[in-house]
């Protein structure tokens, strides 16, 4: 697949000396979602930021579809659409009004049959003649979406875009995402919310500190990242784990009548097998059996962690 | 070049003057007619004229160049200043659209208020005076070149200020004391030998002298060193922006 955004050693140090961004390369495919997960201060926003000119690099180079992010803004920005972490709206200005500012100021001539789709499609329809400082939080989140699409980019960058936004907007807003995907939108979104990166993206990049710890697919970070676990209830409480059983490297609970075994998915041999055997021959009877998958939040906890 | 952006640029800041009609029409119309009972009526009846020219007549340029002096500067200073406070800008930064295209459309759009407002300053004094306007040319010429200038000033203090404070205090205690001591209201001639001299570093007094040289061939300082004068301040404004556009002033870090 293509690469659409290539960035190649980008360095951000902000004047009071914060090194926001610390030598990130990263290329996005044409064509998919990727989630930027990292906690506050992350570089997230600074890294978007950068990509679409609001930030000066320090050092490094950033070219989208192939066009250098300086030399040649004007070819890259017309093929960017951002959406703001804030709701950062002129209050008096009405929504269609901003909508035909924002996609003038893409140099694009007017298209009342375009945006008046866009609108629909945002369910923004009806407010078109209301002042932005008129409409609800959620709703000038929308707004701050069409005025992102009003230019019909082919890259949109989302920052925090569920941030205070409740759970119904959130399910309309991943199927805008979802929609926008399949007419080949490129989709860069910055979160915080595991699940939303996992419930959403192609693929995932883990930020912190200003370093991009990595970038892999959702279902390989998933599966090489991922620990199961098979947590055994017992039918008696047990004092210790049985010498015969060090090698599993068990965990027993407080009160001695549960045993977690964790084992890696990818292995050839789980060791379950040989496990519950060594139960039956150490005499041990079982409850129950139950496994869980690490979810994205304990890989990214875990990687967070690791690279304070 | 990006015409689509500054004529929405230009567009959006027109409107905003639209939304305030009746305050940018009737305030300079008030002013005006105030200026001319004040000064005109009460003082002009005990000076009869200056420099052979009647005195109601011979403020009618001074009062043209105090509104729109101060009222470039503020036009263009909140155009800039509004969306930098609000963080609405980071559209106009992230567009593909050059730096001189959003000077274009901002300062265009304060330029070409001052000189709607310029004209309804005149209009007015018409129902007040008999107007004279010996170089019209000439006239228009230092009007554009006035609204022009003195927008930039505005972009410039609008990119700078950080705070309202800052916004008004340019505009309060630096633009309003230079008009007033500029020779707006009197001829520099009138004035003991050592304010004399010290006007002459008021670049104020060469726009209005310039100014009024193209209404009446009246003025305090040669209309060659006038015009010099003027041009300097567009440039050293024009410089100032290339500069604050080129490190991303107060709009990039």
């Amino acid at each position: 697949m293509k690469n659409i955004i290539s960035i190649a050693n980008l360095c951000k140090t902000y004047e009071g000396g914060f090194q926001a961004l610390k030598n990130v390369s990263l290329d996005i495919r044409e064509g998919e979602i990727l989630a930027l997960l990292g906690p506050n201060g992350a570089g997230k926003t600074t890294l978007i930021s950068v990509i679409c000119g609001l930030v000066s690099p320090t050092s490094g180079k950033v070219s989208v579809d192939g066009f250098d992010i300086i030399d040649e803004y004007r070819r890259t920005r017309e093929r960017i659409g951002l959406v703001p972490q804030e709701l950062t709206l002129a209050a008096f200005d009405r929504v269609w009004d901003t909508l035909c500012f924002s996609r003038g100021l893409f140099g694009k001539k007017a298209d009342p049959v375009y945006l008046e789709q866009l609108l629909k499609d945002l369910s923004l329809w009806d407010k078109r003649n209301n002042e932005l400082r008129m409409l609800s939080g959620g709703m000038k989140r929308r707004v701050l979406i069409a005025k992102a699409l009003s230019h019909q980019p082919n890259i949109l960058f989302l920052d925090e875009p569920t941030a205070g936004v409740d759970v119904e907007l959130r399910k309309d807003m991943w199927e805008i995402v979802s929609r926008l995907r399949e007419s080949g939108v490129t989709i860069i979104l910055t979160t915080h919310y595991i699940e939303e990166a996992e419930q959403i993206a192609d693929r995932v990049g883990v930020i912190n500190n200003g370093e991009l710890l990595l970038v892999d697919d959702k279902a390989n970070l998933m599966r090489e990242l991922g620990r199961k676990q098979l947590i055994i209830d017992l039918k008696e409480p047990i004092s210790e784990v049985p010498d015969s059983m060090t090698g599993y490297g068990l965990e027993l609970s407080d009160h001695g009548d549960q045993l977690v075994f964790t084992y890696d998915t990818q292995g050839n041999s789980t060791g379950i097998t040989a496990l519950l055997q060594a139960l039956h021959d150490a005499g041990i009877s079982m409850k129950d059996l139950n496994t869980t998958q690490s979810s994205l939040q304990d890989i990214f906890v875990n990687l967070v962690q690791d690279k304070p | 070049m990006n015409i689509q952006a500054v004529k929405v640029i230009y567009k959006y800041e027109m409107l905003r003057t639209w939304h305030t009609l009746f305050q940018s029409i009737a305030s300079p119309v008030l002013s005006t007619a105030l200026y001319f009972i004040v000064f005109g009526s009460a003082i002009g009846s005990r000076i009869q004229s200056v420099d052979g020219v009647n005195y109601g007549l011979f403020i009618v340029p001074g009062l043209m160049m105090l509104s729109i002096l101060t009222q470039s500067v503020s036009n263009a200073s909140f155009g800039i200043f509004f969306p930098k406070f609000t963080g609405t800008v980071y559209e106009v930064m992230s567009a593909p659209i050059s730096f001189f295209e959003i000077l274009l459309g901002y300062v265009g759009a304060a330029a070409t208020k001052s000189l709607i407002i310029g004209s309804i300053i005149l209009i007015t004094a018409a129902f007040f005076v008999d107007l004279r306007i010996d170089h019209p040319v000439w006239m228009i010429l230092f009007l554009v070149l006035t609204c022009i200038s003195f927008s930039l000033l505005g972009f410039i203090i609008g990119l700078w200020a950080t705070n309202f404070e800052k916004l008004q205090i340019v505009p309060l205690l630096i633009i309003t004391p230079l008009v007033f001591l500029g020779g707006t209201f009197y001829s520099v001639s009138m004035l003991p030998p050592l304010w004399q001299t010290i006007t002459l570093f008021n670049p104020v007094l060469y726009l209005v002298s310039g100014f009024r040289w193209s209404f009446f061939e009246v003025s305090d300082v040669s209309v060659g060193i006038s015009l010099g004068m003027i041009l300097l301040f567009l440039t050293t404004c024009s410089g100032i922006v290339w500069w604050m556009f080129k490190t991303g002033y107060r709009l990039k870090q």
